[in-house]
């Protein structure tokens, strides 16, 4: 494993990414999850991982969204480091109060949704405004509202989470992340819970993200007609590495690994 | 020996002003316990080691010896070192700590039962640890934890007799003397098993009614 000293303090230049995982590595006890992971994303670029199960794809999300630490390399997030911090000239694992600050820029959705199950949907997403953000009720109130418009569910704003679908959940859970303001949006597997007739309910909400907003995503999906419609980019994970990635044209129509192949034909098979 | 109703006319009074010493103590020993209780269960889930070691195993001993010892240990030991304390003061410091252990171990579960889910959501929105716990984490594990914390409220009133030990004035006390200055104990005695009965009935009754409240009012169906 390199030396922390052999990475930049910060990253400048005239293209700086919104996220670089630089040889990145992970691993539970012996076991390596992820083995020198090098991936770029642009701003405002939309990509999506996919690949076989245990391949990596959630461990990638939740270590940008520092729910797991990393063991080797380092992840910049806008060009400053997130998962490290300069102390004197040199990088060394962020503490507590400096992952705070830069987590902030970062959202996410989870499978599971993750409500708080004790606040209605319009309490779910001023927490983190009023909480962190320092915003006032008011203003707290007046941006969920909007952004439960945004995802549809206004007229639901004040039922407690057990009181609504999986679809209008996750829509919940989308709007309290964006409640934040991130730069950055993670989706893991978000209609993967969800029964097949809602599914649409929530992927319509993420294209108009992609249309309408200038955010920068990291998706994790099962659906290769949902990733090929709106990702910039597609990622194939295999044991742990980037196999192949390209446009979604290029990558569904062409794909140049073996295993990419027979992901994808295994997948269209079970479709 | 037949029941006398003119001598327990006589002596209700004084037992009922002494129960309501019984009560002060149980309550007061309980708020001890409830707010200790939460203390110790959130020092075990920290990562600082030395804390959650030390905090284990104080919860531990003060589940693992008896209660009277625990009593006698802070009302006679504490002036060997200079710390005297009144009965009332030792009494409830030491049924506070007491309980405070058995209370912690409640909390714990509670806690532990909240899914990890919502404290991903909690890292995912930027909450502080503490606003995690008071906001999120504590609201969901503490009606969960409401039927244990119930027994325990029960328990701790019927421990109380036990402070009489040291001379605390509750009713099991005042019984006692009423008995030894009129020689009849069954009057004053059975007066006390049965504002034990009705009191923890009642507590019980209510326990159950606050857990159903608690649940509908956090939205929890
Ligand atoms: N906490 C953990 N402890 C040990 N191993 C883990 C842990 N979390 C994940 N792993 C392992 O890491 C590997 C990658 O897991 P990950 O969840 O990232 O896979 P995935 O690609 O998201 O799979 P899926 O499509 O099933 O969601 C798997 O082999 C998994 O068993
Ligand atoms: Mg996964």
């Amino acid at each position: 494993m390199e030396a922390l000293s052999s990475f930049p303090l910060e990253l400048t230049g005239p293209e700086v990414p919104m996220v670089r995982f630089m040889n990145v590595r992970k691993t539970y006890g012996d076991f390596v999850v992820l083995d020198n992971l090098n991936l770029d994303i642009a701003p405002g670029e939309m990509v999506t991982v996919i690949g076989p199960s245990g391949s990596g794809k959630t461990t990638v999300l939740r270590m940008l969204m520092t729910l797991e630490t990393i063991n080797g390399g380092v992840i910049y997030v806008d060009g400053k480091p997130l998962t490290h911090m300069p102390k004197n000239g040199v990088l060394v694992p962020a503490d507590a109060k400096y992952l705070r600050k830069a987590r902030s820029s970062i959202g996410m959705c989870f499978q599971h949704f993750n409500l708080f199950p004790h606040m209605t949907a319009l309490e779910n997403c001023m927490e983190g405004p009023v909480q962190v953000l320092g915003l006032s009720r008011r203003e707290a109130k007046e941006r969920a509202e909007e952004l439960l418009s945004m995802v549809g569910m206004i007229e639901k704003k004040d039922q407690h989470p057990a009181r609504l679908s999986g679809g209008q959940q996750q829509r919940v859970a989308i709007a309290r992340a964006l409640a934040m303001r991130p730069k950055v949006m993670l989706f893991d597997e978000v209609t993967s819970a969800l029964d097949p007739e809602v599914i649409g309910e929530v992927t319509n909400v993420i294209q108009d993200l992609v249309t309408k907003h200038n955010l920068t995503m990291l998706m994790v999906t099962h659906q290769m007609g949902f990733a090929r419609d709106i990702s910039d980019r597609i990622c194939f994970f295999y044991g742990g590495k980037i196999e192949e990635q390209d446009t979604p044209e290029e990558l569904f129509a062409n794909p140049k690994s073996k295993r990419t192949q027979q992901f994808l034909s295994a997948v269209k098979a079970a479709d | 020996m037949h029941w006398d109703w003119q001598f327990t006319a006589e002596i209700l009074p004084r037992l009922l002003w002494a129960t309501l010493n019984t009560l002060m103590a149980a309550g007061l020993g309980y708020a001890i316990a409830a707010v200790l209780g939460l203390v110790f269960a959130i020092a075990q889930r920290t990562p600082f080691r030395p804390l959650t070691v030390t905090v284990r195993e104080l919860v531990e001993f003060l589940r693992s010896t008896p209660l009277v010892l625990q009593i006698f240990f802070v009302y006679y030991v504490g002036p060997e070192y200079g710390v005297s304390l009144s009965p009332w003061v030792a009494g409830m410091i030491a049924i506070g700590l007491h309980y405070a252990a058995y209370l912690s171990e409640v909390y714990r579960g509670g806690i532990e039962s909240v899914p990890k889910g919502q404290w991903e959501a909690c890292t995912a929105i930027n909450l502080t640890t503490a606003q995690t716990y008071r906001r999120i984490i504590l609201p969901q594990a503490l009606p969960l934890s409401v039927a244990g914390m119930g027994n325990y409220l029960i328990s701790i009133f019927k421990d109380t007799p036990m402070l009489s030990v040291i001379g605390v004035a509750e009713l099991m006390q005042a019984a006692t003397a009423i008995g030894g200055q009129n020689y009849r104990y069954l009057e004053p005695y059975t007066i006390v098993g049965v504002v034990f009965l009705v009191i923890s009935l009642f507590s019980a009754a209510s326990i159950r009614g606050f857990e159903a409240w608690i649940r509908r009012k956090l939205g929890m169906y």
